[in-house]
């Protein structure tokens, strides 16, 4: 915290903009905590009513959870085209697709584990 | 009666056992580090250096100061690593048919999980993350690095897991499960001694350093560039740090989490890399390459950065291709993260898998290439000055290829079925990073050497250094490549077939010739110290270069840049040059600089200790240290007098004695 004021200090004809952004208003806020707050109440209520079958519930709160981590990216974290001149926009982009890679990278991999390990017990290429 | 489990609670498992009075070779090891620590200390004391030590270097947050700090850290981490080597080769050109060679299984384990661990974690990173923190706040023409304090605290954090990996030599054990921890063998039930713990916990402390020091760079470069330089400006060595520093990033966390399980695995019993209760070990695999393969790139890309820099110095000409060279780069860095399952193509993935991951890794070699291409194609018709940096290049461009080439290889999966874990692949992996990084760190330390001191380095006694090296690779590794072909596989203390024999004898040879090279190495920089009058260079450019770093005096006075540099060109110092452009001579003003703090020694001491806790069950001084390092580390953040000004005066007189200096050199 301080060491970026003290930054700011000895470069301080070099850099002023990107420093009052990031900052977000009251209005922002209330919209991502009542968005947060339905997206999360939703799973709640598709587990304790048992309203659709057991793979859609699951299904369906993935897809909440991952538009729950937009709306705090966007209300909450403040990620948008303008801050610090797109680079806060270009690594969470970096960030999610490094994130993508890993998780479905070791999904493929992990499900292809036992593929070319003995015994072979099913006739074809099954999966 | 009443002290056994008195010395339970206070020492916790270690007991007189844990000291490895049986093996011979420690003992004469710990011996000489016994002689050879109390000989430094009665000096340092007696020459009244601890208080200049403490507060010019270790609590210095001077970038330079702790590049330097870091290299410094790397060659003695050499040092350490290079004695397993030496005992690996010689085991293994001895222990043939009857002869079982003079080291146990048990130990022998330990000596190439420690040379693999301490090559790659307290060598090659140290000496990257070492020249990216002299050169690269140099080249943007920066005061510091972002966060100073952090920096400081990185190099410290690396020096605690540098010094638990060293404790485990003496007291205890290390671990014997590869330089990656592999499990099932790093599992509880398969090593219940400290040696695990020990790989656990250095890395983990010395990875939250690497991954601290890598935010501060990459925040450095992005908020803290000269006015005037675009990133299509910035010298290519920084475009280099940048990519590899956004791996760093990137990757370090999951290593953390990888390791994290597993320490969960071996202190409260779960069950992730276990094959029981839905834990698999290959999930470590998976996760460490995932880590692992981005490493290589972060290790050789600041280094292709490096070559690029002096290439361009030594020819006289302007890097060929330079945006062809960002750009594949950065193409680099992210196919970094396709490739990682070529690391256990035998784990029995199918063919949609491995034939994925195996020509995505082929396609790598494509923007390396390119490099390689752009590399000659700058020579082409330059004035080439052979001096030491540039005979490095050389000697890399020949020596990598070859590498890559064996690497296209291994990446075919139907090859890597007979090759996995055989020697060749050792000899594959040794030959790129012995070719490509540590060649590069070399060279990077005889180019930047008089920017660091303001002495050149010894000619002489580089070309023992280099010519040691390079032929000393060959000779070492070239047999390895051959054993590997007839079958030999890693990891083994012992061998059969008679036939084999020669080839471990020529390799033998070939590591005292690398022997040789890191005498020469020393010899260098002793006899260099010492000629320092002779070799001294008074215009802070003594080769010619091209980029911003040369512009100022050498050594650089602790605020770099008396007035903040204004970018017009790529190469911004040939520029200026070209244009006559004249050095200011007046009108300094006072400069805002961080202040040393002695907190990063600290805090690193607490991480040292907790380590040091856990691995022995010491439970009270787990608690204490991890209390400590939190409470300091709030504390900290409440101290706001870190920093001062330097005076105008101050910078007026340090400016004035450079301006006699060129004055009395032209």
């Amino acid at each position: 915290m301080n060491e970026a004021t003290h930054n700011h200090g000895h470069h301080g004809d070099a850099h002023a903009p990107g420093e009052m952004e990031g900052h977000g208003s009251r209005k922002g806020y209330l919209i991502g905590f009542l968005l947060s707050v339905v997206l999360t109440a939703i799973p709640f209520w598709l587990v304790m009513t048992g309203t659709l079958s057991t793979q859609v519930t699951a299904i369906a709160i993935i897809a909440l959870a991952v538009v729950q981590i937009l709306v705090h990216t966007v209300c909450f974290l403040h990620v948008n085209t303008r801050s610090e001149g797109g680079w806060t926009l270009l690594a969470y982009a970096f960030a999610a697709v490094i994130v993508l890679i890993v998780i479905s990278g070791s999904l493929w991999i992990m499900y292809h584990l036992n593929t070319n390990m003995m015994p072979v017990v099913q006739t074809g290429m099954g999966s | 009666m009443f002290n056994e489990p008195l010395a339970k609670i206070i020492f916790g498992r270690l007991g007189w056992e844990s000291f490895p009075i049986h093996e011979p070779i420690l003992l004469v090891t710990f011996a000489g580090v016994v002689v050879l620590g109390t000989a430094i200390l009665v000096l340092v004391t007696k020459y009244r250096l601890w208080g200049y030590l403490w507060t010019e270097w270790f609590t210095s947050v001077d970038h330079k100061k702790i590049g330097i700090m870091y290299i410094i850290l790397g060659v003695i981490m050499l040092l350490r690593g290079f004695a397993d080597a030496l005992m690996m080769r010689s085991q293994q050109a001895l222990a043939f048919g009857a002869n079982e060679g003079y080291l146990n299984a048990h130990h022998y384990d330990q000596v190439f999980t420690a040379h693999g661990t301490i090559m790659i974690f307290f060598v090659a990173i140290p000496l990257v993350v070492g020249l990216i923190n002299y050169v690269m706040p140099l080249q943007i023409g920066a005061r510091d690095v972002a966060f100073p304090f952090l920096n400081n605290l990185s190099f410290w954090l690396t020096v605690a897991g540098a010094l638990l990996v060293m404790v485990s030599l003496f007291v205890g054990e290390f671990s014997r499960a590869g330089w990656l921890n592999y499990v099932p063998v790093s599992n509880l039930q398969n090593s219940p001694d400290t040696g695990p713990d020990y790989y656990l916990w250095a890395l983990q402390i010395a990875g939250i350093g690497t991954t601290l020091s890598g935010i501060n760079m990459v925040v450095t470069i992005i908020k803290m560039r000269a006015p005037g330089m675009t990133m299509m400006k910035m010298p290519i060595f920084c475009w280099t740090a940048l990519c590899s520093n956004v791996l760093v990033v990137a990757i370090f966390p999951i290593l953390t989490a990888a390791f994290a399980m597993l320490m969960l695995d071996r202190y409260v019993g779960t069950d992730f890399f276990t094959n029981d209760l839905g834990g698999n070990p290959m999930m470590y695999w998976n996760l460490v390459w995932i880590w692992g393969h981005p490493e290589v790139y972060v290790l050789v890309l600041p280094v292709f950065g490096i070559y690029s820099e002096i290439t361009s110095t030594f020819t006289g000409k302007r890097l060929f291709g330079y945006s062809s060279m960002v750009y594949a780069t950065v193409v680099i860095a992210i196919l970094s993260f396709l490739v990682w399952l070529h690391h256990f193509f035998t784990m029995g993935s199918g063919a949609s898998v491995n034939s994925f991951f195996g020509i995505a890794t082929m396609v790598i070699s494509i923007p390396t290439g390119a490099k390689i291409f752009n590399w000659l194609f700058t020579m082409y018709r330059g004035r080439i000055r052979f001096e030491l940096p540039m005979m490095w290049v050389v000697a890399f461009m020949l020596t990598f290829t070859v590498g890559g080439m064996t690497g296209v290889l291994l990446a075919v999966p139907p090859a890597d079925f007979v090759l996995h874990n055989s020697l060749f692949l050792v000899a594959h992996f040794h030959n790129v990073i012995i070719g490509g990084v540590v060649f590069g760190l070399f060279a990077g330390i005889d180019y930047w050497s008089p920017k660091a001191f303001g002495f050149k380095l010894d000619p002489f006694w580089g070309k023992v250094h280099f010519w040691g090296w390079v032929i000393g690779y060959w000779v070492a590794w070239t047999p390895i490549y051959i054993v590997g072909l007839m079958g030999a596989t890693r990891r083994l203390r012992h061998f059969d077939d008679p036939a084999m024999q020669p080839f471990f004898i020529v390799a033998a040879i070939g590591a005292l010739i690398i022997a040789v090279g890191i005498a020469g190495f020393l010899i260098q920089i002793f006899v260099s110290i010492r000629n320092r009058e002779k070799l001294r260079d008074t215009t802070g450019d003594p080769w010619n270069a091209r980029t911003l770093e040369w512009s100022i005096a050498s050594p650089p006075p602790a605020y770099n840049f008396a007035h903040t540099p204004v970018i017009h060109d790529l190469d911004a110092w040939y520029d200026m040059k070209n244009r006559n452009a004249s050095r200011p001579t007046s009108g300094f003003s006072p400069i805002h600089m961080p202040r040393n703090t002695g907190m990063g020694v600290i805090l690193s001491g607490l991480a040292l200790a907790l380590g040091f806790a856990m691995v022995w069950y010491m439970w009270w001084l787990a608690v204490l240290s991890a209390v400590g390092l939190l409470v300091l580390s709030i504390a900290h953040t409440f101290n706001y007098n870190r920093d001062y000004f330097i005076p105008a005066d101050e910078v007026t007189r340090q400016e004035d004695a450079r301006t006699r200096l060129l004055a009395a050199g032209a």
